[in-house]
């Protein structure tokens, strides 16, 4: 079993959906982190949900970065362990500094709730090794501040490196306007950091994990690459 | 401190502003709106905040010390360096 830990601030609104999605995987074994514990325990990978954490007050993140855990949840990614920021997990993870850029105010202005479809740039991560380069995702976004930015140096640093890990593309898997639903440089939705063991993505995997209930099971393949990333190698 | 029966305590106001060069769609909406109500000649309309707060500083603290701890309140945590830019400014409040 491939323990992970679901932190829960003040705010986040998606932890139970995260506990949720992991725990239809049979191999992983699913527990809350509280924001005020100051010891992660023994996981092996850590979310961060979506939701409000704060209330979204000041800046999307900027308080939850200071959270007891998060303190944990650095030395914890600093030593290799795996994290993964969902929507306002991904904005907590840019604050806190685990992830180059920042997440803006759609350009659009309004809260975007839709599917989306998600190109797979880079299938070697531990996030996406379930799928294939190229692979398209059908998941939903639903945010008012998903627009990544990063400056122009540091973005050139990460296209070399693989850094850029899910663009939104459209049905087809092009490139297009309006594929993009908050104006994202680039039409970037998710990014790793140089290591690639910390992933942040403004779509919501766990909502799109049970197809019967979902009309789609793709985000589980972002689930599905970490416990395989996890599992201790089978023999042969 | 010339009255040692009170406490300074200053009056901070820090100015936050999307850093020159990010795209400000706020802005950019309000810009489109003006016309539309009379006012021409407007241009380069960026929407920010605005922090008050109150700061009773260490008895012995230099100006230079308390600007440094309230510049480095604003890198931390009042504004997001990478996107915003700040200013600050400080009155003393006896």
């Amino acid at each position: 079993m491939v323990r992970f830990g679901v932190v829960v601030f003040p705010g986040s609104n998606c932890d139970a959906d995260a506990r949720h999605a992991l725990s239809t995987f049979g191999d992983a074994d699913v527990r809350f982190l509280w924001h005020k514990d100051t010891s992660v325990g023994e996981v092996q990978a850590i979310v961060l949900p979506g939701g409000f954490s704060y209330g979204d007050y000041l800046r999307c993140g900027a308080i939850a970065r200071f959270s007891p855990i998060m303190q944990a949840v650095t030395e914890f990614a600093e030593a290799g362990g795996l994290v993964l920021g969902i929507c306002n997990g991904f904005q907590i993870l840019t604050e806190a500094g685990l992830l180059p850029g920042a997440l803006l105010r759609n350009t659009g202005l309004k809260f975007v709730c839709r599917y989306v479809n998600l190109k797979v740039e880079n299938a070697a991560t531990p996030f996406t090794g379930a799928c294939r380069e190229g692979d398209l995702l059908r998941i939903v976004v639903k945010h008012n501040e998903g627009n990544y930015t990063v400056d122009p140096a540091t973005y050139e640093k990460m296209q070399a490196n693989g850094q850029i890990v899910l663009r939104y593309v459209d049905a087809q898997g092009e490139r297009a306007a309006g594929a993009n639903p908050n104006g994202a440089l680039d039409d970037i939705a998710g990014v790793c950091n140089e290591r690639g063991n910390v992933f942040g993505m403004m779509p919501h995997p766990e909502n799109s994990v049970e197809a019967e209930l979902a009309g789609g099971a793709d985000g589980g393949k972002i689930f599905r690459s970490m416990i395989d990333a996890l599992r201790p190698a089978v023999p042969a | 401190m010339n009255e040692p029966e009170t406490e300074t305590q200053l009056d901070v106001r820090v100015y936050i502003t999307p850093k020159h060069g990010i795209l400000d769609p706020q802005g950019a909406t309000v810009e489109r709106q003006l016309p539309a109500l009379g006012f021409e000649g407007v241009s380069e309309v960026r929407i920010g905040k605005f922090i008050e707060l109150k700061l009773t500083p260490a008895a012995d603290a230099s100006k230079e010390q308390i600007d440094a701890q309230i510049d480095e309140m604003c890198r931390k945590l009042l504004a997001n360096p990478i996107i915003e830019d700040f200013t600050f400014a400080v009155d003393d409040q006896q």
